[in-house]
């Protein structure tokens, strides 16, 4: 691998290039599925290959191949200079880099079980137990569970004489049951929806998540759901559990603070940010008692978005994004950070695999925890508390947002009233976040792992952490999904 | 790039594989065997992926990908599961064999599934352009300086892509499937920035000559200028007037739904609606990998040859896809529609053409007294699975359309609205097109006219 990123290196540098970077890339995956009681996807793969970025004329180029021959690099490195010099059709401006040191590095995530040393059919005995005991409840229609795995060792090398050797190894696992009836559909999941939880940890997370215990639970609201009363329309005072919470701060938090966003580049697809240059330092994102942090590091824990370097070989850092509700920082790169001031990247360039370029991408956006206690958090008074995400959808400046959640609970008291079916809730991005009146401690904070954050064009797909606890808002748009 | 690909493209643009990938298919068959493996299924694809991308009036991403990657799925005895590699030297394909071998036989029989697919014949399409396979990074740049240009003289910002693919995908299996399709595709996509309101058009073709970038700017830059000091209306129910690309995004979030699997599942709104009138009389819809207008391969994920399908006919849903496993279930035919194997959802439609009428959306918008015309819609997620309920966003060229003309930009709603009553509703509909967003995959669509679309919130811009 290294030198696979080396030879690829100096195949660019010969070629009057200003500067270039290369990261080859090793990637094993095993996915592990189960449906209504039989085996569902198996299956287990590989992929090797480099991307070689230059900056040649001025302008960036990027050619990426997994045609590891002599032939398949050289043949690479020539098209990312060609790629560059067609670059230099439009614009007038070079691209400069903030500086950064030469890092030489071997990193490894640590991880107590090699997921991949556990043999398929444990796994799936393990799924197969979980499906049926949601499918011991008769009204299960479909009971669907999985795991899956990935090891990703990258060797990044840069004409600045950085050379950082990084392993990541992650899991996740979850299920979700089903039920139809009388002209509705309800769906359960655990620990979270669309997959479960994901971690940088080994095999010892599935073991964590205390699947087979909540399934009779699951199984049991999902079925109820059909009897539950339908979600109220109107404004109230809302709770979120910390997996819900998790994707609200990706959704208007996260995105927002891209600075690649917020100075156009993602204009034509994944859109633009409110959050644009005059604001920070100034805007008042959230009440008082928010704050949030990208933390990369691996004392943030063990997050989608835990690394040591990034891959423009910047080491990974925390930096503050809202303290006391301010808003105080983006996430940058080394082209972007002179735009905000600031002399360094603060390491938030990541690439989904070898094929594709780094693109500012969320590492762990967390919300620190609370000085509330959980009993505070659901408090005195009348609320409704939602779990688990079912769907999302934000504009493309991202300030109005729509979160639907499988299930929900009408609170009094801080005692569960009522069930309520299809709940829904809606917002402004800065109106919401000023609206949080409760976050519960650290003992009740999670790291949740989002899986498919896409961005880019190329779409790249790539994983996020999301650390949070239980917290409550105050006189929120409920119900809005299922009006008019 | 290298010339392994160049001598794939020579082949024709559907049929059996090249030698090469025969070649590679013989090497995994004689892993398979000495591992006393006799039904053994190989899928290769792969492309040369090109994009340029550009913001602020300049080219700031500018990339292109080339991979071939191999999948191996042996069949013992009513197991079966599926390993890939992008390496293809002897030794990594043995492995990928090995691995196959090994992970098939720790699950235990499906008495469903399926043998491996018998060899058929398949209708020749014919998609790939030579010329498109060999687009030059700077004949994106100089089309793409020319759009840029373009917008600029409207005092605008463009941002954009523009790329070109060439892709390959073939299935081969030991009972004789040798199926193998190639394709070119170029997609041009622009959005133009003025202060206050935005502008986006899109087109996609398997011949990059038969897109204009120009005409596509001038598209979106009068969108910008047309939606210029927007102003707010509440949010309610309106006739709305929804361009193909926003039919596209809409209208292409149900067809996974169109599938026995699925079905029997519990997932799909078609649940009891099978045979039934679930949408209005106008509405038809097919499923047809032969239309001209269509893209993708004449077959499936295990080599069954795509049928035409009548999904629905004068609003009644008539035909669903089915996979070999689903059919066989159903004692019915397969349709050629199934997922490579294994996998949990089973089937979809692939190549939707939904018919249309002879509308143009100028006439829509004259026959209009109130209502609201919409480009592009954004970040549609379902809300209800068996209402069919989505929300998401309009964007890039929303207007006010008054007693028969467009009389204002209009600041971009939510929408929270069921399909089904939605295409209950549709009042007008234009000759269908290849449409192309960023929600659905490309279809062939009509724009449409759509009575009291459902408008719940309004954001800042």
């Amino acid at each position: 691998m290294k030198e696979l990123a080396l030879n690829a290196l100096d195949a660019a540098a010969q070629r009057g290039i200003s500067y270039a970077d290369v990261r080859a890339v090793e990637l094993r995956e095993r996915e592990i599925t189960t449906k209504n009681g039989r085996a569902g996807h198996v299956s287990s793969s590989e992929s090797m290959g480099i991307g070689i970025r230059v900056i040649a004329s001025g302008r960036w180029g990027f050619a990426a191949t997994d045609d590891l021959t002599r032939e398949g690099i050289e043949a690479a490195a020539a098209l990312a200079v060609e790629i560059a010099g067609a670059s230099a059709e439009t614009g007038e401006r070079d691209v400069r880099l903030a500086p950064e040191d030469k890092h030489e590095a071997v990193w490894v995530s640590p991880y107590r079980v090699d997921p991949f040393s556990i043999p398929v059919d444990r796994s799936l005995a393990a799924l197969l137990a979980v499906d049926a005991e949601l499918r011991h409840n008769p009204g299960v229609k479909l009971a669907e569970a999985s795991m899956q795995f990935a090891r990703t060792r990258q060797v990044f090398a840069s004409t600045a004489g950085s050379l950082v050797d990084q392993t990541r190894v992650t899991s996740g696992a979850g299920y979700s049951a089903l039920s139809f009836k009388d002209g509705e559909i309800q769906r359960r999941s655990y620990p979270n929806s669309f997959g479960g939880q994901y971690q940088l940890k080994g095999y010892e997370l599935v073991d964590e998540l205390r699947l087979l215990e909540n399934a009779p639970r699951i199984a049991e609201e999902a079925v109820a759901l059909h009897s539950a009363d339908q979600c109220p329309e109107g404004e109230f005072d809302l709770i979120l559990d910390s997996s819900q919470l998790g994707l609200q701060i990706h959704e208007s938090i996260g995105h927002p603070i891209e600075l690649d966003r917020v100075l156009g580049s993602e204009a034509n697809y994944a859109g633009m940010s409110f959050l644009t240059l005059d604001q920070l330092d100034r805007l008042r994102y959230g009440s008082e008692i928010v704050n949030v942090t990208c933390d990369a590091t691996i004392e943030h824990g063990p997050g989608l978005g835990t690394f040591a370097f990034d891959d423009e070989g910047v080491p990974a850092q925390r930096n503050d994004i809202i303290r006391g509700g301010r808003f105080v920082g983006y996430m940058t790169s080394r082209e972007t950070a002179s735009a905000v001031g600031r002399k360094r990247s603060n390491g938030c360039m990541r690439a989904d695999g070898w094929g594709r370029i780094p693109l500012i991408r969320m590492t762990n956006v967390s919300l620190e925890p609370g000085a509330q206690s959980l009993e505070e958090v659901f408090g005195a008074g009348h609320a409704i508390y939602m779990e688990t995400n079912r769907s999302w959808s934000i504009d493309d400046k991202r300030y109005n947002f729509q979160f639907g959640c499988e299930i929900a609970w009408e609170m009094r008291d801080g005692k569960r009233i009522r069930m309520l079916k299809n709940p829904s809730y809606s917002g402004i991005t800065t109106e919401f976040w000023n609206r949080c009146e409760a976050i519960a401690g650290r003992e009740h904070w999670t790291l949740w792992g989002v899986p498919n954050c896409g961005k880019g064009q190329p779409e790249q797909v790539m994983g996020t952490g999301h650390g949070a606890s239980p917290a409550r808002f105050r006189g929120i748009r409920v119900g809005s999904a299922y009006a008019g | 790039m290298p010339g392994e690909l160049s001598a794939a493209g020579k082949a024709g643009a559907s049929g059996r594989c090249p030698a090469q990938y025969e070649d590679i298919f013989q090497q995994v068959v004689d892993e398979a065997r000495a591992l006393g493996v006799a039904e053994v299924e190989a899928i290769v694809a792969g492309g040369e992926h090109a994009l340029t991308r550009f913001a602020n009036n300049e080219i700031h991403q500018n990339v292109a990908e080339r991979t071939v990657q191999l999948s191996v799925r042996p069949v013992i005895g009513g197991r079966t599961a599926r390993a890939s590699t992008n390496r293809l030297d002897r030794e990594s394909i043995r492995q990928a064999v090995r691995e196959a071998v090994a992970i098939t036989l720790l699950i235990a029989p499906d008495p469903d599934l399926p043998s491996l697919a018998p060899p058929a014949t398949y209708e020749p399409v014919e998609r790939w352009f030579e010329a498109t396979a060999q687009v030059a990074p700077r004949e994106r740049a100089l089309a793409v300086a020319e759009a840029i240009g373009v917008v600029q003289g409207h005092g605008q910002t463009a941002a954009g892509i523009y790329s070109t693919d060439a892709s390959f995908f073939g299935v081969l299996n030991t009972r004789g499937v040798s199926a193998w399709y190639r394709e070119t595709m170029a997609r041009f996509s622009i959005t133009a920035m003025a202060p206050g309101s935005s502008g986006w058009a899109k087109a996609c073709a398997c011949y990059h000559g038969d897109l204009d970038p120009a005409q596509l700017a001038a598209t979106a830059a009068e969108k910008a200028r047309a939606g210029r000091e927007p102003r707010e209306l509440p949010p309610g129910r309106y006739d709305v007037i929804l361009e193909p690309a926003a039919a596209l995004d809409l209208t292409g979030q149900m067809f996974g739904d169109y599938s026995a699997t699925a079905i029997r599942d519990g997932r799909s709104f078609l649940n009891d609606r099978l045979g039934r009138k679930v949408f209005g009389e106008n509405i038809e819809i097919y499923d047809d990998a032969y239309h001209p207008l269509q893209s993708g391969p004449p077959f499936d994920g295990e080599g069954a040859p795509r049928q035409q399908l009548r999904l629905v006919t004068a609003g009644v849903v008539r035909e669903i896809a089915y996979s070999r496993e689903a059919a066989a279930k159903a004692g019915v035919a397969a349709t050629g529609h199934g997922f490579p194997l294994p996998n949990e959802l089973g089937e979809a439609p692939a190549n939707i053409v939904m018919t249309g009428g002879d509308s143009s959306v100028e006439e829509m918008i004259a026959s209009t007294e109130r209502g609201i015309l919409v480009t592009r819609l954004w970040y549609i997620r379902e809300v209800d699975p068996y209402d069919k309920i989505f929300t998401g966003m309009t964007r890039d060229g929303t207007f006010l359309v008054e007693n028969g003309r467009v009389v204002a930009g209009l600041r971009n709603f939510r929408f929270n609205q069921s399909l089904i009553e939605m295409l209950e509703n549709v009042e007008m509909m234009g000759q269908p097109v290849r449409a192309s967003g960023e929600e659905s995959p490309e279809m062939v669509v009509p724009a449409m006219k759509v009575r009291g679309f459902n408008f719940t919130e309004v954001t800042r811009f």
